[in-house]
């Protein structure tokens, strides 16, 4: 894994792979902090939230505004030295984590009393509440979006001209792997899995199920803060309407697609999703499978970028009907490879 | 030292007073008082919706009580959640079992000890030494606690894949991993056959001559508590209508009315 990362800084930095390869892995890094941190309150936890992406707009704004402040030219001059971008950029990115985690108390303190369809309905609301408070925020420019965190990326690249952004993906991808299995592991986090099969066993058997909700949804949507600081600091500019319950629906299909409440399930999942996503952005290639139906009505083009959210979708059905307990189901890739325990346990 | 010793023990572990529970209209208990002193054995009785398993989810906070009050080792219960009143010293089991059934034995036994980590989320992601000591002792009590349960060869399994009476077995030494004072069983007999029950008696016998823990019972199985309790409350409709011991209850008149019904219909 180490290997391969610094493999892809590599060839990266010395171009060997263009920046359209990089954006697809830092794509499919983002997804799959996404998909593991999702995957901690709705496969560990049994609950259904669906606002996940909520949480990564409020980590991705908080975080383009310091970055902004600190680097950029928009509010005035910038309050820090360009020199010490690559210590604060990090700390900036763990701040909008950190406010992520502290707004997911919304979600939160209703699930002490709400479970299933109506915590659903809270989650979906948070999201709601979140693009809405920001679209009518116009210091930061409303719904027109908000821009000027490439300036921090170039200070950054003014020190040492590298794939900075691709580096920060990874270590913060491999943080979240780390942290989420360590937690999930201990007996502490256990109790999480305690809630998810019977809270009121756990609640009886000494867990404080309230304090341990908290603590579940502060690092998932933590984390979603993370990978929304990143995702606003890749595309060089954030937009409310990115974070709206399609890109949350992205995020539930990647963990239902990898199977509740498993690690790699989650991880291999936002691999395989961000791929296909991609594939099927080749306009050749859509042509070539509807070429069938094209052929019956000559005057239907079909746009790539249209028909793979038809694809994507019935894939999604298709897996659902044949294995509907996901990829992996709730077993780690240890539980399938056996000799892989020698390397790494999951659990 | 000596003195406040003994005056612990003579304490009563669990003191109920004037408790009272109505659900809207429906008085579930009604004026129940109880007093169990240490080590003893007490069983509760009553007929179908009497109110019993009202009481026990009473005691181990799920309700908060209408009237009167719960001491716990002398400590008032009210406004405390479940977990905090496990952690004085009250386990229970259910009436259908709740285990975690998709976590294995071992786990189901480690996480009880849920409230008496003694680290939080910091100490497990980063794995310190605090961390490293508590999960070696909590793993090792486990062990032990499967040892003397005899269900050291299922520690890997899964619970819903053991047969019955054991899950039954599991669920009680999962309680009695929170370091009970009291222990409330409700049913622990129900939808066992007649040798798994005699297992049972046996089994409740022992634990509570080596755990040095009070056992409070809700039994339907008559021959199971009379062979057990030495103390036998009766309720019916939420009211207290007996008490005294075993043989006392059997010959009871009020006693039998209730569960007979009255036969100058």
């Amino acid at each position: 894994m180490v290997l391969f990362a610094v493999g892809l800084l590599v060839a990266a930095h010395y171009r060997f792979i263009d920046s359209y390869i990089q954006i697809v892995a830092m794509t499919i890094g983002i997804n799959i902090i996404m998909s593991t941190s999702l995957n901690l309150v709705n496969g560990n936890m049994g609950e259904f939230t669906c606002g996940h992406a909520g949480f990564m707009c409020v980590g991705a704004y908080i975080s383009s505004i310091l970055s902004v402040a600190c680097f950029g030219s928009k509010f005035g001059d910038p309050l820090l030295p360009a020199s010490s971008v690559l210590f604060v950029f990090p700390i900036i990115l763990l701040i909008g984590g950190a406010v992520a985690a502290v707004s997911s108390l919304l979600v939160s303190v209703p699930s002490f009393k709400t479970r299933d369809d109506y915590l659903a309905i809270i989650s979906i609301a948070v999201n709601y509440m979140i693009l809405s408070a920001l679209e009518n925020m116009d210091f930061i420019g409303g719904s027109r979006g908000f821009q000027g965190m490439k300036d921090t990326v170039w200070a950054m690249v003014d020190i040492f001209d590298g794939p900075w952004m691709l580096f920060w993906v990874i270590l913060f991808t491999a943080l979240t792997v780390w942290i989420i299995r360590r937690f999930i592991s201990s007996t502490y986090g256990k109790g999480v899995n305690a809630i998810c099969q019977d809270e009121v066993a756990a609640e009886i058997m000494s867990v404080n199920t309230n304090k341990i909700k908290i603590i579940n949804f502060m690092i998932a949507a933590g984390l979603a803060g993370c990978a929304g600081g990143l995702y606003a600091h890749i595309i060089g500019y954030v937009n409310p309407q990115s974070f709206n319950i399609l890109k949350s629906t992205e995020a539930l299909v990647m963990v239902y697609l990898g199977g509740m409440g498993s690690l790699s399930g989650a991880v291999i999942s936002a691999i395989i999703f961000t791929g296909l996503l991609e594939v099927l952005r080749s306009q050749a290639l859509i042509d070539g499978l509807l070429s069938p139906i094209t052929m019956m009505f000559p005057d239907w083009e079909p746009s790539a970028g249209v028909i793979k959210w038809v694809m994507i979708p019935l894939l999604l059905v298709i897996v659902m009907q044949f294995r509907p307990e996901g990829i992996m189901g709730n077993r780690e890739l240890s539980d399938v490879f056996p000799w892989l325990k020698k390397f790494y346990r999951f659990k | 030292m000596t003195q406040s010793l003994t005056q612990t023990e003579n304490a009563p572990v669990l003191e109920i007073r004037g408790l009272s529970q109505r659900f809207g209209g429906l008085t579930a208990v009604s004026d129940f008082n109880v007093q169990l002193m240490p080590g003893e054995l007490t069983g509760l009785i009553g007929p179908n919706g009497a109110g019993k398993t009202t009481v026990f989810n009473l005691v181990s906070g799920f309700y908060q009580p209408t009237e009167g009050e719960i001491l716990v080792c002398g400590v008032p219960t009210a406004g405390l959640r479940p977990h905090k009143v496990t952690a004085l010293g009250v386990a229970r089991t259910f009436q259908n079992i709740r285990l975690w059934n998709d976590m294995t034995v071992l786990d189901n036994i480690r996480v009880a000890q849920h409230y008496w980590l003694g680290y939080g989320f910091f100490h497990s992601v980063v794995r310190t030494r605090r961390y490293k000591t508590r999960e070696d002792e909590i793993a090792k009590e486990a062990a032990e606690l499967l040892d003397v349960f005899d269900l050291k060869r299922y520690a890997e399994e899964l619970p819903k894949n053991l047969p019955y009476g054991t899950q039954r077995k599991l669920e009680i030494a999962r309680a009695l991993s929170t370091h009970p004072k009291l222990l409330l069983l409700d049913e622990p007999a129900a939808g066992l056959n007649s040798a798994d029950a005699k297992e049972l008696i046996r089994l409740i016998r022992w634990i509570h001559e080596t755990f040095d823990v009070t056992i409070w019972m809700i039994e339907h199985h008559m021959d199971v508590m009379m062979e057990l309790a030495t103390q036998i409350k009766v309720i019916d409709f939420g009211e207290t209508i007996a008490e005294g011991t075993p043989e006392q209850i059997r010959n009871n008149q009020a006693v039998i009315t209730a569960y007979l019904g009255d036969d100058n219909i």
